[in-house]
């Protein structure tokens, strides 16, 4: 069902409730998720900016249908060609075959990759202006990296000055409501970090440089239309000073310890290396969570939020468990800057896993504050008093 | 001395800022940079960079 959103602009995505997973099984979705397509309907001009996931290519017509007559659509403005919002297109273009899709030169090259198809492209770049009528213009913004090298965002004029971000400031969670001030706002603001540290993290200094960028255009901005979740309407300025903090070796003052554990002896260590931090830093967060039970990328989110991060695991066939390697290497994709960590763990009777962790860690550019500590067997008291003495040094060494 | 400029994702190699990160220093000139530096943003090598305009 198309929603308006402002007289000449109306919403034409897809709400996915049913959306838990994204990116194959890369990415959980635990609240859904949102297909944002928008009608925007100029003077002399219309045109829709991006579609939607491939599964709904047939809804998104017909609906769009019920809209506009598909003709009248002057131009199909494609901000970012990953399937979920080029996935439409082959459904839509069959409709308007001849009608010009304005894209980045990378956006082009990416389309004709996935759909193969001789549409009729037009290569647009920064600054490049699409004229609607009466005085207003779509102002193209690239944005490589933000989060593939095909993104763009879309500035039009009109309305008090509306930015379309595609993935930036997006947020997987689905909502029957449009804007951020008619949904529960913390909810919605951990899918926004979440998106952020499991998405965008990897490109900060992209990040960086493209808000300061439009920053300084001093555009007037009444609304910033993402490609995902909800429209920012309450405070669009809020999110964009969230990604200047996010941006800038993000860290707040908690520690995430991370583990696996087989018969909860490196599940004892974790907690009591957690007494010792507290005890030692009693301001300090301190969130435990196994990685094997854990969904992955809430403990990434957490990771991200923090300062530092502990990681265990008990050694197994002379490595470490499965679950912390498949954690460790998506921890070492997000490329976080000015993290502190080490390892820990139990064995039986070789025990590398923990210099294994401490490599890993070192490799993912956390810096490694000492050698970590191991147990052999089960803890016994003193072995746990031990691993409190750690966390309380490990607090102190990360002051 | 001569920035380049990924010709994927945009990222902009400044000689001046070096590529501390990956163990480039300040000062380390597009062409000194080891063979097998690869963009820090994407990814891909040497030859998919090409002068700042």
């Amino acid at each position: 069902m198309a929603k308006r959103i402002t007289d000449n602009i109306t919403w034409v995505g897809k709400t996915d409730w049913e959306l838990k997973m994204f990116h194959g099984n890369e990415l959980s979705t635990r609240r859904g998720s949102s297909y944002n397509a928008y009608l925007l309907r100029g003077a002399s001009k219309t045109v829709l900016i991006d579609t939607v996931w491939g599964p709904y290519d047939r809804e998104f017509v017909a609906r769009l249908k019920q809209e506009i007559d598909l003709t009248q659509i002057d131009a199909v403005i494609m901000q970012h060609n990953e399937s979920d919002h080029s996935g439409a297109l082959v459904e839509l273009m069959r409709a308007i075959p001849g009608t010009p899709i304005y894209c980045t030169a990378k956006g082009e090259a990416i389309i004709r990759g996935h759909y193969h198809q001789d549409w009729n492209f037009v290569k647009v770049k920064t600054g490049d202006k699409l004229d609607l009528g009466g005085g207003e213009s779509l102002t193209f913004i690239e944005a490589p990296m933000l989060h593939w090298p095909d993104t763009m965002f879309s500035y039009y004029d009109g309305c008090g000055g509306i930015l379309f971000s595609n993935d930036g400031f997006g947020q997987h969670y689905a909502s029957e409501s449009l804007f951020n001030d008619e949904v529960p706002e913390a909810e919605m603001m951990a899918e926004a970090e979440k998106y952020y540290a499991n998405i965008l993290a990897p490109f900060c200094p992209m990040v960086t440089r493209k808000v300061k960028e439009i920053l300084a255009m001093n555009l007037p901005l009444a609304l910033i239309c993402p490609s995902h979740g909800v429209i920012w309407r309450k405070d669009p300025g809020k999110i964009i000073e969230k990604y200047i903090l996010w941006a800038d070796a993000y860290a707040e003052n908690q520690v995430t310890i991370v583990y696996d554990t087989m018969w909860n002896s490196t599940r004892r260590m974790a907690e009591a290396i957690a007494r010792g931090i507290t005890s030692a830093a009693p301001g300090t967060a301190v969130k435990l969570f196994n990685a094997a039970k854990e969904d992955k990328n809430d403990i990434l989110t957490e990771i991200f939020h923090s300062r530092a991060v502990i990681a265990g695991s008990p050694t197994i066939n002379n490595g470490y468990s499965y679950a912390m390697a498949g954690l460790m290497e998506m921890v070492k994709g997000m490329k976080l800057k000015k993290k502190v960590g080490a390892a820990f763990g139990s064995f039986g009777w070789s025990g590398e896993a923990v210099k294994q962790l401490s490599a890993l860690l070192a490799e993912a550019g956390i810096t490694v504050v000492d050698e970590g500590i191991r147990t052999p067997w089960v803890p016994d008291e003193t072995a746990l008093a031990a691993c409190e003495e750690y966390g309380r040094e490990f607090a102190r060494k990360i002051q | 001395m001569q920035k380049y400029v990924c010709n994927v994702c945009g990222y902009e190699y400044d000689p001046a800022v070096g590529d501390p990160d990956n163990g480039i220093a300040p000062g380390t000139s597009f062409e000194d940079l080891p063979a097998d530096w690869v963009c820090p943003m994407c990814g891909v090598g040497k030859e998919d960079f090409s002068p700042a305009e």
